[in-house]
């Protein structure tokens, strides 16, 4: 090939589009007669019901329906199990899934009690304070450990307590590692993460056709498969009958794969009702409560090590917030319990969690995914045995990573993705190294002990990581030349900003010489790609990249084997390049690809038994277990002693996810995952009172970080491939987000010099109001 | 119930649109789903994110924080109006597809709106200054460094 576009900072496809107003988001979509729904949604956390009413409701001019559960008959029913339990001995999980409106009880803040269908999303509004509602409000069960205790209020009162799931999984045997330890410390972690808040919320449109007996459903989710076969089977359609769209989705971050969200559930059946289009679109205040959040783990944590700071083993307890009902299963708690771990030689681990009901909106996965719980753990565990073993906080790192040449490195625990968790490959010193270079650790005491002569307060962290991404099942693509020379390539994926529309387009680009402009990717429409599983979990790289991959290489073989045909010469003289096929040395000896296609789908005569018409392939690729990429971030920054305003000085990321498709799109994704983390460490916490009300519930109040807390990240790769997928490459999405917390912890702690005055950063998020809270008592 | 209904007239990109709206429209729903012109993005609806800026006779605004009745006789640009007759891109905008400022692109628009009017204003800006100049918009997906580079360099180009 003439000119690879691989690995390339390629411009993005999608961009024009964007950039011009052009792009289809969820709340463009306008259908002739579409009407507007609203939702009426509880504001207590907990509370029985004794009578919801909408007749005043539906009397209220431009009304057209309203509807609480007892209307919604058969329809009414408990959603699926997203993600069911994986197989560990011994597990206990209580299935309690969330249902379409509340009937009996109410569980959260938020939870939809009647939806109301309206002419204008103004009427429908306005109709919601028509709706009678009586409510007899029990306690709420808001803190986890008084969650658990006898006589608490319970989320379910059938299941006689809070425990949606108990979990212990171990390595080795940690209680015979501690006997032999030098040292052992011991420590309470509490670690909350927040919300995504994407800058565009979710919305629903749904649109039943009467004659044509066909659904389509409009949803900002990030897996539109799922939510087509799941809706099928709800609304008694096949499958084949259901297409669901995901448009230009502005962000994700996890929450968007939820499902099934109430109101994915009610819109398609009011429609089929009404046989009239109807549009959701959620409000920022209904997102702080209707979208599902992350939040907050308390882990008691042990380390036993030996005087030179070796890992003989580590000991977790913790606590999981998971909210009020339990669809997502376990993946937030597994993948904190197993990237606790991190890139260290830990011979003995004994982790046992429990999951809690509470009257909070539901916990499921946001971008980490509760490796930030973990690696928080882990790293401060490693920041405190460095202090008291009176080693560097750096030393200790590298004395406890997994050797390069102990890969592929089994940790005998399972994962989310219910395999036994195992790192394919990685070179982890090279990357501490590489940070410490770029942060410059070495100059840094001197610098800070310069610093502190003119009274500023600077400290210095340095975190660890590895992130498990590219899971199965599988994803699938069909690549298809087109006659005017142009290719198509389909995914199952949705996509929300990764860069979907480039990358994958580089890879086909490249396979069949064509310019990546040339090159229309489509992700996230049911009818353009009918299986697959969805953009989650750092995998749409990895997974459906390689499915991209795999179909490119069979339809260029494919136009090979009809040049050679039409040329009568071996397919080794042609080369594909610029859009046609020629025979090496005779360049005025070519057919364009565009004519190829044409002559793949003849007018007349007959296609070959065997042969398939078009130039079209559709593959699929399913990894035998995910990909782990791996990190290191290291932050330099200032605090002012007196009032805890905290400016980062610098900031650098050295990361390793294989092989990079677009290393553009790669950086962007590192930046946004930082800024994400810098939001979770010091500035953004959902603070709920003991009534699981939340206190913050606007942009005003939760801070998001601006242009002016997020600084400059410098940037390091190195290249370890995977070599469970044939183009080497491991996600990257979540690795900038991961250890930000860690990182800040250490660094505020080492400015400040908190340990020296007995005070330890055990907490996520912190602020300058905590800090001043934890300080002031302080000697 | 009655509904408190007005007529007015705006200009729009240049071109000059008499709606009849109820008194409490958003100007935001106004462009959206009135005029069609669905580019301009609703974020939070009160303010905060930025998404929804346009320019009122040359001024950044929100317009989830007006309402269409407001904007009577006045004149409103969006994002549709800022590429040229032939569709090339305004420096802004070429910047922002070179840099890759934008992922998601949903707070694009207001990104755009509000920078341009910034850059009109601020020819020779530091990067503090467009950092200050841009804290009034939320980004969750880039970081903001991207679209920082963007606007150094549109000024830049700009500046010819």
């Amino acid at each position: 090939m003439s000119t690879r576009t691989f690995g390339e900072p390629i411009k993005r496809n999608e961009d024009r589009r964007l950039l011009t107003g052009q792009a289809l988001f969820i709340d463009d979509v306008e259908l002739p007669g579409m009407l507007h729904a609203a939702f009426l949604r509880s504001q207590v956390a907990h509370a029985r019901i004794l009578k919801i009413d909408v007749s005043r409701a539906l009397q209220r001019p431009g009304v057209v329906a309203a509807y609480a559960a007892d209307d919604l008959g058969d329809y009414w029913k408990p959603g699926p199990l997203l993600v069911p339990p994986p197989p560990i001995a011994g597990i206990v999980f209580n299935q309690r899934t969330q249902v379409p409106l509340a009937r009996d009880k109410v569980r959260h803040v938020g939870e939809p009690l009647a939806i109301v269908i309206a002419e204008s999303r103004y009427i429908a509004e306005d109709a919601l304070d028509d709706i009678d509602i009586e409510l007899d409000q029990l306690p709420a069960v808001v803190d986890l450990e008084k969650g658990l205790r006898a006589g608490s209020a319970l989320v379910h009162d059938d299941l006689g307590s809070n425990v949606s799931a108990h979990v212990r999984q171990t390595k080795g045997n940690y209680a015979a590692a501690a006997a032999k330890a030098d040292h052992i410390l011991k420590r309470r972690f509490r670690y909350e993460h927040g919300i995504s808040s994407p800058i565009e919320t979710r919305g629903v449109v749904a649109q039943w056709d009467g004659r044509a007996n066909q659904m389509t459903i409009w949803d900002t989710t990030q897996a539109p498969v799922f939510v087509r076969n799941g809706l099928a089977g709800i609304l008694g359609l096949n499958e084949r009958q259901v297409r669901v769209i995901a448009p230009f989705v502005g962000g994700g971050f996890g929450p968007k794969i939820m499902m099934f969200y109430p109101e994915e559930v009610l819109l398609p059946w009011v429609s089929m009702k009404l046989n009239r289009p109807i549009k959701w679109i959620e409000d920022r205040l209904e997102h702080f409560f209707a979208t599902t959040h992350e939040r907050g783990q308390i882990h008691d944590a042990e380390m036993a090590l030996t005087r030179d700071g070796k890992i003989l083993g580590v000991k977790d307890v913790f606590l999981h917030d998971g909210g009020a009902y339990d669809p997502y299963g376990l993946t937030v708690p597994i993948n904190s319990q197993c990237t606790l771990l991190g890139p260290y030689v830990v011979p003995n681990y004994d982790s046992t969690f429990t999951q809690v009901f509470t009257n909070l909106t539901l916990v499921t996965p946001y971008r980490g995914a509760g490796r930030q719980h973990g690696v928080f753990v882990m790293e401060r565990l490693l920041d405190l045995a460095a202090h008291e073993l009176n080693i560097d906080r750096t030393e200790i790192r590298r004395r406890n990573l997994i050797p390069p040449g102990a890969f592929p490195y089994k940790q005998e625990i399972i994962y989310q993705d219910f395999q036994p968790l195992e790192y394919d490959s990685g070179n982890y010193e090279p990357v501490l190294d590489m940070a410490l270079e770029a942060i410059g650790y070495q100059a840094f005491k001197a610098e800070q002990a310069a610093a502190r002569l003119e009274g500023r307060h600077l400290g210095i962290g340095v975190a660890c990581y590895v992130e498990g991404t590219g899971i199965g099942p599988y994803e699938g693509a069909k690549v298809h030349v087109q006659s005017n020379g142009k290719v198509s390539v389909a995914t199952g994926i949705g996509t929300q900003g990764q860069g979907h529309f480039t990358s994958l387009a580089q890879i086909a680009a490249d396979h069949l010489g064509v310019a990546v402009t040339d090159v229309d990717v489509v992700t996230g429409d049911t009818d353009q790609f009918y299986w697959g599983a969805g953009t989650f979990a750092s995998r749409g790289a990895v997974v459906a990249g390689n499915a991209v991959n795999e179909a490119s290489k069979v339809v260029r073989n494919k136009a090979l084997k009809l040049a050679s045909d039409l040329f009568e010469c071996a397919e080794e003289d042609l080369v594909l390049e610029d859009g046609k096929v020629s025979i090496v040395g005779i360049p005025e000896k070519f057919v364009m690809l565009g004519d190829l296609a044409r002559q793949a789908n003849p007018m007349r005569g007959a296609v070959q038994p065997g042969t398939e018409p078009g130039l079209e392939s559709t593959q699929y690729f399913g990894p035998r277990m995910g990909a782990t990429a791996n990190g290191v971030h290291a932050m330099i920054v200032e605090l002012d002693p007196r009032t805890f305003d905290l400016k980062i000085l610098k900031y650098v990321v050295v990361h390793d996810c294989g092989t990079v498709i677009n290393p553009m799109i790669l950086a962007g994704q590192i930046h946004g995952g930082v800024a994400q983390g810098i939001g979770n460490a010091f500035y953004e916490k959902l603070a709920f009172d003991d009534q699981g009300q939340l206190l913050n519930a606007s942009l005003a109040d939760y801070l998001l970080p601006t242009a002016l807390e997020v600084p400059r990240v410098e940037l390091g790769h190195t290249v370890t491939k995977s070599p469970i997928n044939p183009m080497g490459t491991k996600g990257a999405g979540e690795a900038g987000a991961i250890p930000v917390g860690a990182l800040f912890a250490q660094a505020i702690e080492d400015a400040l010099d908190l340990k020296a005055r007995g005070v330890e950063l055990l907490e996520i998020p912190l602020s300058p109001s905590r800090l001043f809270e934890l300080s002031r008592n302080a000697p | 119930m009655d509904t408190d209904d007005h007529d007015i007239t705006v200009s729009v990109n240049g071109v000059r649109y008499q709606r009849r709206v109820e008194s409490r429209l958003l100007l935001s729903d106004f462009l959206r789903h009135d005029l069609g012109l669905a580019g301009t993005h609703v974020g939070c609806e009160h303010g905060v994110c930025g998404a929804c800026t346009v320019l009122l006779d040359g001024e950044p605004v929100r317009s989830c924080l007006m309402l269409a009745v407001q904007a009577e006789k006045r004149e409103i640009s969006t994002v549709e109006s800022l590429a040229g007759k032939d569709s090339e891109f305004h420096p802004l905008q070429q910047a922002m597809h070179d840099h890759h400022g934008l992922q998601c692109g949903y707070c694009t628009p207001g990104i755009l709106m509000t920078m341009a009017a910034f850059l009109e204003e601020t020819r020779s800006p530091t990067e503090v200054e467009v950092r200050e100049a841009l804290s009034g918009n939320l980004c969750r997906c880039t970081g903001y460094q991207n679209i920082v580079d963007a606007v150094m360099s549109a000024a830049n180009r700009m500046r010819g």
